[in-house]
């Protein structure tokens, strides 16, 4: 096997990981405070729950074998008979272990359930959601992993679509997913009247950078080589991210009148969201091109939630959807090497208008029946107190301050012994 | 005695504080506050959505003192308080009956 892809492969692996716990920052820092530690929780769990059912099934379920170009089959449940000595034979070419490639997919799985938890901010019972992202990637995930990438029908159209990271099966998936969730659960109370500022930017940004860096691993790594694709698409991802921070400052700053720090990490996200399906197939001034126009067009496709009334409360729709198909639509045209043009753009509509219909009326059903069996909504009381308390027995900020064994903090276990005199220069 | 209440714009305190201590003032009470006066609040943008934020953060100061020391001090905190702009905040008094420090039992202006 080769030892430079394996240790690219696997550490790419490790970078796809923390984009979860980078995407929970970014959305925990734009929910109001009571709800923070939820809005943290339900993309952290992702990485629990798809982990399991990954290697009992989804692996199977995405890479073994095919049926009738829909869905993998059963054969390795649990990953039976795989070793460390199994050599990948279904990528020409990919002289890696299975395990490299499980782990790396894997991390995959687990991230995009947890880009729509954005859309349901501070106001779905955290139970529900758990069964909800496990139905839905066994629904949604596996089958549409296996179109694009495991020898699915997408992968069989002539030409076949070019959908290098994951435009489709992470971006436009779990944008549409969001909307359909959305639309089952409803919008928060007091959308649209109450302010409901981000409570924390410069968490937003971290969670930002976070994303931004393992984003290197998400596009770069799957390449699964570390080979000079693997180094393009690392350049046209900082390119086409850096092009879509300006696209959306710019955009902000005339329409709105300000550069704002919201609108440069959301700008940096459409812009990693585009160049996404993309960054393989492009020269570096097709994805500087394809970022701006990612950052412009989701500045300008987030106030649609307002027109429109449906409560995508962090703009899953507007950003991963929109970014997704802006990404997937213009790889059709600027795919370099001859294969841009009229054929390849019609792949790439058909294999985004897939994705869009067979994922939105999956989620929608099942949304819909968790919301008519277990309940997806949590009550009003704990939505309006906010979820933290309810849903986790915790608080994520502590404000009540100085002045330990006082009333205000007389729950928790009081200091064994308390400073004499503390000097605050207030 | 007298408790002399200023609601004033944040970054003032450092001036007010250095004024008081000039003037002789022994302790006073400091608490971060919200409002809004004549120049009401301000507009945010976030992701396109404005939001006009009413309340505007302030500091709200407390200082007692005896009869005679009132009108003066009020005076001296106005002065460092002043930027000339709106939403410098505002400075009053009122009436106190009785003061009692905690630790010794004084009471009235002993107790300052």
């Amino acid at each position: 096997m080769n030892v430079g892809d394996t240790a690219f492969v696997l550490i790419s692996a490790a970078l796809v990981m923390l984009m979860t716990p980078g995407l929970a920052l970014f959305y925990g820092g734009m929910v109001r405070t009571k709800s923070t530690l939820n809005m943290l929780m339900m993309s952290f769990v992702s990485l629990g729950v798809v982990s399991v059912l990954w290697v009992l099934y989804g692996y199977s379920l995405a890479f073994s074998g095919d049926v009738g170009g829909f869905v993998g089959n059963l054969d390795l449940l649990g990953l039976d008979g795989i070793t460390g000595d199994s050599a990948m034979e279904n990528f020409a070419g990919r002289d890696i272990p299975v395990f490299a490639f499980v782990l790396f997919q894997m991390l995959f799985a687990i991230l995009t359930p947890a880009l729509m938890s954005g859309a349901l901010a501070d106001r779905v019972k955290f139970g529900s959601w758990v069964v909800f992202i496990a139905l839905w990637v066994t629904l949604v995930y596996f089958p549409v992993a296996h179109w694009v990438w495991g020898g699915g029908w997408l992968a069989e159209l002539d030409p076949a679509i070019i959908d290098f990271a994951g435009g489709t099966a992470v971006h436009i998936n779990a944008g549409i997913g969001a909307l359909a969730a959305v639309l089952v659960v409803g919008k928060r109370i007091g959308f649209k009247k109450d302010p409901m500022r981000p409570h924390n930017l410069p968490l937003v940004l971290l969670g930002t950078a976070l994303l931004w860096f393992g984003w290197f691993g998400f596009n770069a790594g799957s390449e699964l080589a570390a080979d000079g694709t693997a180094a393009s698409m690392a350049l046209n991802t900082q390119v086409a991210t850096g092009a879509a921070v300006l696209g959306w400052l710019i955009y902000e700053r005339i329409r709105h009148g300000a550069f704002t720090t919201l609108g440069a990490c959301s700008g940096a996200i459409a812009g990693l969201v585009a160049i996404t399906p993309a960054g393989g197939n492009v020269n570096v001034l097709g994805a500087l091109l394809i970022g701006v126009v990612a950052g412009a067009v989701c500045s300008w496709a987030v106030s649609l939630k307002y027109k429109l009334g449906y409560d995508d409360s962090l703009d899953v729709v507007g950003v991963h959807f929109v970014g997704g198909v802006i990404g997937t639509l213009m790889v059709g045209f600027l795919a370099i090497d001859g294969v841009g043009g009229w054929d390849q753009f019609v792949s790439q509509a058909i294999g985004a208008l897939s994705v869009m219909g067979y994922t939105f009326v999956v989620t929608f059903v099942l949304a819909f029946l968790i919301q008519k069996t277990i309940g997806f909504r949590a009550s009003e009381d704990d939505e309006v107190a906010g979820l933290d308390q309810a849903a986790h027995a915790e608080t994520a900020y502590d404000f009540s301050g100085a002045g330990g064994g006082s009333a205000r903090t007389a729950t928790a276990t009081a200091p064994v012994a308390p400073a004499e005199s503390k000097k605050v220069d207030a | 005695m007298k408790l002399i209440t200023a609601v004033v714009k944040p970054h003032r305190l450092d001036e007010i504080k250095e004024a008081l201590q000039a003037f002789g003032v022994h302790g006073l009470t400091v608490t971060e506050a919200s409002g809004y006066g004549r120049q009401r609040g301000h507009t945010e943008v976030y992701r396109g959505a404005e939001y006009t934020v009413d309340l505007v953060p302030k500091i709200r100061i407390e200082v007692l003192v005896e009869d005679d020391d009132a009108e003066q001090l009020i005076e001296v905190i106005v002065k460092a308080a002043r930027t000339g702009k709106i939403g410098d905040g505002k400075v009053w008094s009122v009436p106190v009956e009785t003061a009692v420090r905690v630790r010794t039992g004084e009471r009235g202006p002993d107790a300052l």
